[in-house]
């Protein structure tokens, strides 16, 4: 695959294996991952397409073809060695917190947040994109940062400077979920790289008392979303509608569900955003908690096989990268769930890959591509240096 | 660390940083152990967060299902109740007083439309709006709902369908929808009878849920008031299920509700309207009865109404209008309006004289033109006086003096106990509200109002003045008791669907106290009224070959004549301003030899019974014998399928 026209330097960031013919390593790949991805992207096809009343054309195709690209762009991302990987964190990192700043500024307004923003003609929402740069850039930072220079809480004010602005940026949108997935997300990775006890109980210790601080400063829409969380049936119409709906349609799939294409309350329109952020309510109804626990036993299967993935990694960047990948993906389902059952405040978070939605898609199966570059280079040493790269 | 963590640490090689442990191999440098063993807790982690989401939807969907379910049957299905149809009003032939009309009427649903006034201003260029729709569009815009349409234009042609039906590409969101109005085809004619409707307030609404229905209307007035029980009917369901916006996705189910039962009245709708046309923009108020059976068949008061409008709501001005008008158009003057009897009284106090025994039919007694009582002078109508009369004479004549002293003679308990019996002072059970029950005033009820009853008052109430008050119906039911010589109760319903009402016993005449010669005395002395020579009401006499009237008129003073008026010599009750002119009143019946229909007539302001009211009643009573409607009955021939009016 290395010909000439590809620069000295690039050909040699590629060659972090050179024993590794472009076949071997294709045969690398984790295979059994990519197909649970596909299943995934299966049952989303399916659900979109009754989420659009039986039109395909509506959300299933766009979502298929999107997915099309992510699966070659993940694929293409599995070859990419650990050092390029570690090389391209900084520039992403600082291009997500770029277009985080940006989506304050020129931020196309949805739902009373900022989120989205209007690059060449299709939205993204950078928010999305953070969340891999963000493990990218912990994961690159910590890999040279053994378990004995954890214990050095100066080590420490870095990264946790690099996962605290895009929380910040995230929550000045202001997006309330994304920005404490965010926060999760590199908080998992803290924990991974070896924090110490004493250093998490110091930063948990005072979370309640920040928690009455942070709820004081929140926007009128989000405590209000905290109210209805707490008592939805207070304004049934109004900001409970969401959840009241979704319970009821939860329940009204009982055991084995309604049948496909044959959910009341999805097909007539009391589910509120049934395509996106509540899609599981309508696979739930239709499909009954049988074919819930087949999606929610997929999603887990997915997770563990990225755990496994993470464990089975020689070095210490690929374990954190996996692991941050999958601690993304594994938050995004928990969150979702938590919030179509009721269990959390509803906030603007998609079930991956089933969802409707482009930059969340191609976010996610970019991170893919990463946690399968990791595997298929999982056998690779840790740099002999202690350079940043 | 967590489990077994080696708290050795070497202090010696410095450079290597300060942190830096004494396992200092490959693996921990990685922090290989740690990381397994935090993965581990995470994955751990992760499956009891799966485990909770998982058991949290068992209870979602298995556990509370079964009640979820149920809710999301409610948010899916939209039960509607339907407004049932009125119950028909019909008069006792059969021709139709009140309905429901079917109405066709262009609405307009605000969601289905992005540019609203685009939408009726292109309605208006295809089906043109007159200023009230506009205004009424105006406002409605103001307080637009969400899924509440929008009327746009009622009563629609089927050339305004036609057009709209046409042009409906460039009318999005209009849609056609089928209601009902309530229709009086008399409009004016029937209007103190029927009474109307109107939209339900919000109390109506509370005491009943059913009239939220849009559609739904409550009696208001007259016998759609009274009759509101018999008239609303039961309201049908339909179960239809709905989208998320409410739009009607399909029926489900529909269960045809009851409408109202259909009233056949005792009014005969011409009689009425001949009625109405005689007594012409007097203020005035008539009841012709079937005096053998209290049956009403014409009841008018002037001026009268247009029921029709309060359907939809009666604009404040119209409103305004009517109840500042000083002749009370929505007031029923023949059951709400009160007025001294005047001389149509004296056959009452003839009839208690009798009965108490204290006065003879032949004992004559004089009339010298005036009647002195503690140091007041009560005068006759005649200056000159009538001389010694019998009680024929006195009603004849209808004598004053002979009635004071009549009256002086058997005292107010007896000639109150006598009107009653008669219908005079009690409280009717005709079908309609605000039935007023009149005044027979005793020294017993001046007393309770805290004021002294004086001898003279009893001298008033002899001649049908002073604290007596009467209805017109009273009136006429009194008459008819006189005539038959059965006491009748008025009513105005002889048919509930198609049979005759249950409770028709309530309305059987019932006895009177008196005997029949007693009644035959005074019964000639009303024939003297009308029929023999000097008696005071010649205008009345029938016109009809062999039928007789027997009658009696009344000219009830509204305000007291003041000695210096009647002494100036000249004294003329016409020279007064209006409404300070007595009330006219004439009662009759008729065929005499064998009676079967009584009239009351008041005029109001009419100045004199005998000029004013006689020839009126002669009229009413003639057009009521030609017509003969207690022969017209759908009791007797069946209901009339389509009448059409004047022309049965």
């Amino acid at each position: 695959m290395v010909n000439a026209t590809i620069p000295k330097t690039m050909r040699r960031l590629l060659r972090s294996e050179p024993d590794l013919h472009i076949f071997s390593r294709l045969l690398r790949i984790n295979w059994v991952f990519v197909l649970l991805i596909c299943l995934l992207a299966g049952v989303g096809y399916i659900a979109l397409y009754s989420a659009g009343g039986g039109n395909a054309r509506l959300y299933a195709e766009p979502q298929a073809i999107r997915f099309g690209f992510g699966l070659i762009m993940m694929i293409c991302l599995a070859f990419f060695p650990p050092r390029l990987l570690r090389y391209l964190s900084v520039p992403l990192y600082g291009l997500s917190i770029v277009l985080l700043t940006l989506v304050l500024k020129i931020g196309h307004v949805g739902k009373g947040a900022e989120r989205w923003i209007n690059l060449g003609g299709f939205q993204f929402q950078p928010s999305e994109f953070a969340k891999i740069a963000l493990v990218l850039m912990l994961a690159t930072w910590f890999q040279r940062v053994s378990r004995q220079e954890m214990g050095n809480p100066l080590r420490l004010i870095i990264p946790a400077l690099l996962t605290l602005l895009p929380v910040m940026l995230v929550l000045k949108e202001p997006n309330l979920g994304t920005a404490t997935i965010i926060g999760l997300l590199g908080a998992s990775l803290f924990f991974a790289a070896g924090m110490r006890w004493w250093q998490i109980a110091v930063i948990v210790a005072p979370l309640p008392f920040l928690g009455k601080f942070v709820y004081a400063h929140l926007h009128d829409y989000q405590k209000a979303r905290i109210e209805t969380f707490l008592n939805p049936e207070q304004d049934p119409l109004g900001a409970g509608y969401n959840i009241i709906q979704s319970k009821i349609a939860l329940g009204s799939g009982g055991m084995w569900g309604e049948g496909y294409l044959h959910g009341s309350q999805g097909q007539l329109n009391f589910l509120p955003e049934k395509q996106t952020d509540f899609i599981f309510t309508m696979i739930g109804e239709e499909w009954g908690y049988i074919g819930s626990l087949v999606v929610i036993g997929l999603l887990m299967l997915i997770v563990l096989n990225g755990m496994f993935m993470a464990l089975r990694c020689r070095n210490r960047f690929g374990k954190l990268l996996a692991l941050g990948i999958t601690m993304d993906f594994f938050l995004y389902c928990a969150v979702n769930l938590s919030m179509v059952m009721g269990a959390i405040p509803v906030g603007g978070v998609p079930l991956p890959l089933i969802s409707y939605g482009g930059s969340a898609m191609l976010t996610m199966m970019f991170g893919f591509g990463l946690l399968l570059s990791t595997w298929v280079h999982r056998d690779d040493p840790d740099p002999e240096t202690k350079g940043f790269f | 660390m967590f489990f077994k963590r080696p708290r050795m640490r070497s202090k010696a090689p410095k450079a290597a940083g300060y942190y830096l442990s004494n396992r200092g191999d490959e693996s921990s440098r990685a922090g290989k152990s740690v990381f397994t063993r935090r993965a581990l807790m995470m994955m751990a982690a992760q499956v009891a967060v799966v485990g909770t989401l998982g058991q949290r939807l068992y209870s979602l969907q298995v556990t509370k299902g079964d009640e979820l379910k149920e809710r999301a049957k409610r948010n899916r299905i939209s039960k509607r109740l339907l407004a049932p149809p009125r119950g028909t009003i019909y008069d006792r032939a059969g021709v139709l007083v009140a309905g429901n009309r079917v109405n066709w009427r262009a609405l307009l649903m605000p969601e289905e439309t992005t540019d609203l006034q685009a939408v009726i201003d292109h309605f208006a260029t295809i089906v043109p709006l007159d200023e009230h729709d506009r205004v009424r569009i105006e406002h409605d815009q103001k307080h637009l709902q969400r899924y509440v349409p929008l009327m746009l234009k009622e009563f629609l042609s089927w050339d305004d369908m036609a057009r709209i039906g046409l042009n409906a590409p460039r009318l999005p969101g209009v849609l056609i929808d089928v209601g009902t109005t309530r229709e009086y085809p008399h409009k004016e004619l029937m209007a103190h009878i029927i009474g109307y409707v109107a939209p339900p307030n919000e109390k109506d609404v509370e005491r009943d849920g059913a009239l939220a229905l849009p559609g739904m209307r409550v009696g208001r007035a007259g016998l759609e008031e009274t009759q509101e029980a018999r008239l609303k009917g039961e309201p049908g369901s339909v179960e239809m299920e709905v989208n998320a916006p409410g739009r009607v996705i399909g029926e489900i189910e529909r269960v045809e509700g009851m409408p109202g039962h259909k009233l056949g009245l005792t009014i005969d709708t011409v009689l009425q309207s001949q009625v109405l046309a005689r007594l012409g923009d007097r203020i005035a108020s008539s009841v012709v009865m079937d005096c053998r059976n209290g049956e009403v068949m014409a009841l008018v008061s002037t001026p009268s109404f247009d029921p029709t409008l309060f359907d939809s709501g009666v604009s404040h001005k119209q409103w305004k209008e009517w109840i500042d008008d000083p002749h009370t158009p929505l007031v029923d003057k023949a059951v709400a309006g009160v007025y001294p009897p005047g001389s149509t009284f004296k056959p009452a106090v003839a009839l208690a004289a009798l009965t108490s025994g204290k006065v003879s039919p032949t004992e004559r007694i004089n009339c010298p033109g005036y009647l002195d009582m503690g140091g007041v002078r009560f005068h006759c109508w005649s200056r000159y006086g009538h001389g010694p009369l019998t009680m024929h004479e006195g009603l004849k004549y209808s004598c004053d003096v002979y009635f004071y002293q009549v009256a002086r003679r058997c005292g107010m308990e007896d000639i109150k106990k006598a009107s009653e019996s008669l219908g005079l002072g009690t409280k009717l059970g005709i079908e309609l509200p605000h039935v007023q029950s009149g005044i027979i005033p005793t020294p017993q009820w001046r007393r309770q109002h805290g004021h002294h009853w004086n001898g003279g008052d009893t001298v008033n109430a002899g001649i049908g003045q002073g604290f007596v008050q009467v209805t017109p119906l009273a009136l006429a039911t009194y008459v008819s008791s006189l005539a038959s010589g059965k006491r009748v109760h008025p009513h105005l319903i002889k048919m509930i669907d198609d049979h005759g009402r249950l409770d028709g016993d309530r309305f059987a005449p019932s006895d009177l106290p008196f005997t029949k010669e007693q009644l035959d005395i005074v019964r000639g002395g009303m024939f003297a009224v009308v029929n023999e020579p000097h008696g005071t009401a010649p205008a009345a006499r029938l016109d009809l070959p062999g039928i007789m009237m027997a009658g009696k008129t009344g000219s009830a003073q509204v305000k007291r004549v003041s000695r210096a008026m009647r002494e100036s010599g000249h004294f003329n009750s016409m020279s007064l301003p209006w409404e300070y002119r007595p009330h006219a009143l004439f009662i009759c019946f008729a065929p005499y030899d064998n009676p079967r229909y009584a009239v009351s007539v008041v005029v109001e302001h009419g100045n004199a019974g005998a000029a004013e009211a006689a020839p009126l009643a002669k009229q009413i009573m003639t057009d009521t014998l030609l017509r003969d409607p207690a022969s017209r009955s759908t009791l007797t021939r069946g209901v009339v399928a389509s009448a059409d009016f004047f022309n049965d």
